[in-house]
């Protein structure tokens, strides 16, 4: 199809945002395409968070534009003023968004497989019968079967992270965010959760995914952005860009991590 | 025994009057509660700062002062004055009132859960409404379990004030036959009634703090 554009899956251009007097992101920009994926990677506090959460509306931008599949979530105008569309938009654009936290953020009183199939159910009135053999297919893929009727507290840090990937996946989202996914866990269980998110890439998941497991980042992505003091200092192909980065602040970063 | 048994009759009928109140005051303060402190927390100043303010009102002022105030004082005011009837007057400042203590109890609990329940909620897709109804309601009732478990007994006890009413309570009603038959009996019936009814408010919390106990935040 040479005469069609290919949108991206997420196109974000000069993302500016500020919490107080701090300017955490200083025009970021960033496009994602279909089965792409991309590992985000930066000190402590450069802003990789706040972007993410910027893309599915947890955070609203200063200015910017931001586009999701080719639909507009925000755009600025010419006196530098955000414009968002309509709450029932921001809503349905999100959606194809599925994201993973750092903390997990499990809904503790709900069991594991409650935890599935509450979204669909709620948000998208899918019939409790129809979406249970699907929650069931989803924590075979994860791992949990025999944890389904458990609550979040009685599960290891690593378990709880996969029933969290397996609950914004019931969703059947066309991007998934994740924020450090494994920061929270034990050395010895980000192994488990590393392998599931392996898994989803070898689907052709389209992911967006902020880690500090440089390994991982040279494995499974694509494409390495590089953040620093809110600003994507250097990005490029995974393995290049971690053979040879070119940016001196890079070079410093990467040599911390190791 | 035949005089215990006796007594019993107006007692009993007093208790009612006391039950009536009990139960009609929870089923108005506990909804009225739950919008004051969703109003509390909402993100408009002047909607949260008035229900603080009304909150510190019914608050900072007896129980007993609100009941008289609704029942001799309202039908003086201009425009909202309305001459209730003694059992409606009190009902009506005993919702008032507990559903302040409520909205408080409500609010603590609904701040007590943590931001990134909301967040999971809204990446989700979840609406407000939705996280609301789903996520953070059902965690805060176990929350809030023992101090609503104190605040309705304290309701049972605080019953007994609407005397000043002239209503026939059921320490009105033991008050009477006291004053009546020269013996203190009376009174030990109506202190076992308060009594039982709080066991079983105890009872019936204890049984659903178990049954919240299946989880653990
Ligand atoms: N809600 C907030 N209010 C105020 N400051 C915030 C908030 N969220 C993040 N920040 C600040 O913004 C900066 C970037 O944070 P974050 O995006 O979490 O960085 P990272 O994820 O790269 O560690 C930090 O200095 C952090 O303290
Ligand atoms: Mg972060």
């Amino acid at each position: 199809m040479p005469f069609t554009t290919i949108k991206p899956m997420i196109d974000a251009r000069d993302v500016y945002k500020h919490f107080g007097g701090l300017e955490v992101l200083r025009g970021v920009s960033l496009s994602i395409s279909k089965g792409e994926v991309i590992a985000i990677i930066g000190p402590s506090g450069s802003g990789k968070s706040t972007f993410l959460r910027c893309l599915n509306h947890l955070e609203t931008i200063d200015r910017g534009h931001i586009e999701i599949e080719g639909e507009l979530l925000v755009e600025t105008d010419e006196h530098g003023k955000s414009h968002y569309v309509a709450d029932a938009e921001i809503r349905r654009i999100c959606r194809k968004m599925g994201m993973v936290f750092q903390q997990f953020n499990l809904f503790p009183h709900m069991t594991v497989i409650q935890n599935i199939i509450e979204a669909p159910m709620i948000v998208k009135g899918i019939p409790r019968q129809e979406i249970l053999p699907r929650a069931e297919v989803l924590l075979e893929k994860v791992g949990l079967t025999a944890k389904r009727n458990n609550y979040p507290s009685q599960l290891s840090g690593g378990q709880k992270q996969r029933v969290a990937i397996a609950r914004a996946l019931a969703m059947e989202p066309d991007i998934m965010l994740f924020d450090e996914p494994t920061s929270a866990l034990d050395p010895e269980l980000t192994g488990e959760v590393l392998r599931t998110i392996h898994a989803l890439a070898e689907e052709h998941m389209t992911m967006l995914v902020v880690t500090h497991e440089m390994a991982f980042a040279r494995e499974v992505a694509n494409k390495v952005c590089f953040m620093d003091q809110g600003e994507i200092v250097e990005s490029g192909e995974a393995k290049a860009f971690f053979a040879s980065p070119n940016h001196e602040r890079t070079k410093i970063f990467l040599k911390n991590m190791l | 025994m035949d005089y215990i048994l006796n007594m019993l009759g107006p007692l009993w009928q007093g208790a009612t009057v006391t039950l009536k109140l009990f139960f009609i005051t929870l089923v108005l303060s506990l909804p009225l509660g739950l919008i004051l402190a969703l109003l509390r927390i909402s993100r408009f100043r002047a909607v949260s700062t008035s229900v603080n303010g009304y909150i510190w009102l019914m608050r900072g002022t007896p129980l007993m002062l609100q009941m008289l105030f609704i029942y001799f004082a309202l039908p003086f005011v201009p425009v909202i004055g309305v001459k209730l009837p003694d059992f409606p007057a009190a009902i009506v400042a005993f919702a008032l009132n507990y559903a302040a203590y409520f909205a408080e109890i409500f609010r603590a609990g609904i701040q007590s859960i943590s931001k990134g329940q909301y967040e999971s909620a809204k990446a989700l897709g979840f609406t407000y409404a939705q996280t609301m109804r789903r996520v953070i309601m059902p965690q805060m009732i176990k929350r809030i379990l023992p101090p609503m478990s104190n605040e309705t007994i304290t309701l049972v006890k605080d019953t007994s004030l609407i005397y000043v009413l002239a209503l026939n309570d059921l320490l009105r009603a033991a008050r009477n036959i006291v004053q009546r038959d020269f013996t203190t009996t009376p009174f030990l019936v109506a202190a076992a009634f308060y009594l039982i009814m709080t066991l079983v408010l105890t009872w019936g919390f204890q049984r659903l703090e178990k049954r919240y106990a299946v989880y653990d935040d």
